[in-house]
């Protein structure tokens, strides 16, 4: 027997319940937000050759994510990072980026590090107009002029040209005055853009470019490079490579005894801890950028506090044990966010755009402000000298005096050893 | 911009870095070029050495090729036991073509996620007292980060060389390549006789990573561009050459330094690429293959 309920009454409880989820769902779906994180999302590279620089990286996102949660999280909610292993390929970007935002519907994306890394995610933020924060990219918004990209790397507006003005100011400054430079670099992005920029300013300064090559990415072994430089004598040796191809660079031209009035520039990796110290000696007298060092010029609040407990937790997590170069600005891109979210109480892309683009933001790199292309306004890029390296001993780079900053004049924290021949 | 002095150390910068690349290759040349197993995993073994080389250099000050030649018979017990496995699964079944290529990438990803997880992505260096110094011979300086390895490379191939040559095992090893069937008919046992040869071709990965991580910083996926290149000089000496080898390596070396050194480093690998290529039109089966 099958009990009968007359239709007007299947209506009214329908009608009933419908009305209960209508009222109801208003502030029951607000609370279960609120208790919903913030999500933010990235591509990062946690293998691959960029991966001893992006583990650090996420470390300091993951130590800012950890900062802000326990002062109650941003508008009321608890942050949480979504990542993934970008491998340090390029093609595996635009597929993380639409996952994240598709799939894992996240509130945020920020970049993942370097120039490469950040370049195929670009048309998919553009697209879809979203608040992009760029991790050391040198000139990735160069082509697009995309407003609402904001990078840390402070490269200044014109990144390529000022990521190593410093070190051509510093060159045309000696007596008797540089007159030939030699530029080489790896096949990739940003290499292509250091040398383009490097270009413009060797013509602006009427240098004579001698030597002028690109070797490719893998190679195994940069003597031939080295030494076809040496044969050819320049004054300068400006260099724009990635961490394998610096460190065979230190070693090729200590071998064949290249001795040019200044050599460096632009070499990625020289920064990096496990080079720094197996290196040692060897890098003494070289001039490079970089953006942190422990100098008392660059004395910013927080900065020290962040390091002690970054090197604390690195030791346990096996990443870089010093954390002079990413972590910070990894830590601070993330201040930049909170900064914009608080100021805005709100996750709107469009607001959280115009917030960062109008204001000034304290980080644990000091003042951040953007110019019109998401650069910094001013660049702060740093010319270093490696000086008294005489051992592989961690704790010496820990303090000031071994990468004393000898450009810009703003940041001195040092003397120049010109040239570079004095110091071998 | 040439001169003679100039020619003469781009020659023996290429000399030298042949001498590396056939070290890297050896183990490629014996397990693809006689026993046709395609190891994609061998370059992933080689970096295994080098981590290995590293942590006994970075702990006890050791020298690296002594730590390099110290655990070849790691290498030759792990080469063993891993195509006893892959003989279990796809040789013996007859499924080694496809799969096995599989079963090879399946053991570089697991050995590469397995040193990220040891030794994490950090850059990776030895040192040692020579490396930095060189040895001048009138106008030609080498320096001893690339003239050990050379050294210990040819060192090495002129072992196997001789290993393969001259012993009875060795000759075994010669016949199971040319044919297992008529092998067995002899009362050899092909397995065994190949086991040992994966072995050795194993082993020397060992020495190989030594001498990668002498020449220059590792991280663990650094691997994955030691694949082709030493496929390449495999194919290019001739398919279990191991003197062709040798000559390959050196042939691939010397035209990527000539390169670099009086067009541009930018066409180095292109041009030694190039010369395989060639090399291959008019020798398919490559320099010294039957």
């Amino acid at each position: 027997m099958t009990s009968k309920r007359a239709p007007g009454t299947r209506a009214w409880i329908s009608i009933v319940v419908l009305l209960a989820i209508a009222v109801g769902a208003g502030p029951w779906a607000s609370i279960a937000r609120a208790a919903d994180p913030i999500k933010i999302g990235l591509g990062m590279a946690l293998t691959g050759g960029l991966a001893a620089n992006g583990k650090p990286a996420l470390m300091a996102m993951q130590m800012w994510a950890e900062d802000v949660n326990k002062k109650g999280g941003l508008l009321g909610r608890q942050v949480q990072l979504i990542y993934y292993d970008d491998q340090t390929k390029p093609a595996t970007v635009p597929a993380i980026y639409s996952k994240l935002l598709d799939v894992d519907k996240v509130d945020i994306v920020m970049s993942g590090y370097g120039t490469n890394m950040i370049a195929p995610a670009m048309p998919i933020v553009i697209d879809r107009k979203l608040l992009f924060l760029g991790l050391f990219g040198l000139a990735n918004n160069e082509k697009f002029q995309y407003p609402n990209y904001f990078q840390i790397l402070p490269a200044g507006q014109n990144p390529a040209v000022e990521v190593s003005l410093p070190f051509w100011e510093l060159a045309v400054k000696q007596t008797p005055k540089p007159q030939t430079v030699a530029i080489v670099g790896a096949d990739a992005e940003y290499p292509h853009n250091a040398l383009a920029g490097a270009r413009e300013v060797i013509k602006k300064y009427g240098l004579k470019i001698v030597y002028d090559a690109t070797y490719p990415p893998n190679t195994t072994d940069l003597t031939s490079v080295a030494r076809a430089i040496k044969a050819l004598d320049p004054d300068i040796v400006f260099v724009a490579s990635y961490p394998p191809d610096s460190a065979l660079m230190v070693q090729a031209a200590h071998e064949v005894g290249l001795k040019p009035k200044l050599f460096g520039g632009g070499m990625v990796g020289l920064q990096f801890t496990a080079l720094l110290t197996k290196l040692g000696p060897k890098m003494n007298g070289i001039v490079n950028y970089d953006y942190w060092v422990p100098e008392p010029t660059l004395k910013f609040p927080g900065i020290e506090d962040f390091l002690k407990r970054y090197q604390a937790r690195a030791e346990k997590e096996g990443v870089d044990p010093l954390g002079h170069y990413l972590p910070p600005w990894a830590y601070a891109y993330c201040q930049v966010l909170e900064h914009a979210i608080n100021g805005t109480k709100s996750l709107d892309q469009q607001k959280l755009a115009d917030y960062i683009r109008k204001n000034e933001h304290d980080t644990i790199v000091g003042k951040v402000k953007f110019g019109k292309n998401g650069e910094w306004e001013t660049s702060r890029v740093l010319m270093v000298q490696y000086q008294g390296i005489e051992t592989s001993d961690l704790e010496q780079f820990k303090k000031p005096g071994k990468r004393p900053i000898v450009a810009p004049d703003k940041y001195r924290s040092g003397t120049l050893i010109y040239p570079y021949s004095k110091v071998k | 911009m040439f001169s003679l002095d100039l020619f003469l150390n781009a020659l023996a910068a290429g000399v030298l870095l042949g001498g590396f690349y056939a070290a890297v290759s050896l183990g490629i040349a014996v397990s693809f070029g006689l026993l046709d197993i395609a190891n994609l995993a061998h370059p992933v073994f080689v970096m295994f050495g080098a981590y290995l080389v590293y942590t006994m250099n970075s702990r006890f000050g050791m020298d690296p090729i002594l730590a390099g030649v110290l655990f070849t018979p790691l290498f030759f017990v792990l080469g063993a036991l891993l195509y006893q496995l892959y003989y279990a699964s796809f040789e013996r079944k007859g499924a080694e073509s496809l799969r096995g290529l599989v079963f090879f990438f399946g053991i570089l990803f697991i050995v590469e996620v397995g040193l990220l997880l040891q030794f994490g992505v950090d850059y990776r260096l030895v040192e040692a007292r020579y490396i930095g110094e060189s040895l001048h011979l009138g106008p030609v300086g080498l320096p001893f980060r690339l003239l050990i390895p050379c050294v210990a490379g040819v060192s090495l191939t002129a072992l196997l060389y001789l290993f393969l040559s001259r012993t009875f095992y060795g000759r075994a090893i010669q016949g199971v390549a040319q044919d297992a069937f008529a092998l067995r008919l002899m009362g050899a046992n092909p397995f065994k006789v190949k086991r040992l040869a994966f072995a050795l071709a194993s082993a020397t990965a060992s020495v190989a990573g030594a001498l990668l991580i002498m020449i220059g910083p590792v991280e663990p996926a650094m691997n994955r561009e030691y694949i082709g290149r030493a496929f390449a000089v495999t194919v290019l000496g001739g398919m279990g050459s191991i003197g062709g080898t040798l000559v390959a390596a050196l042939m691939l070396g010397v035209a990527e330094s000539l390169t670099a050194t009086f067009y541009g480093p930018a066409w180095g690998v292109a041009v030694s690429f190039g010369v395989l290529l060639l090399a291959l039109a008019v020798r398919p089966s490559g320099l010294f293959g039957r």
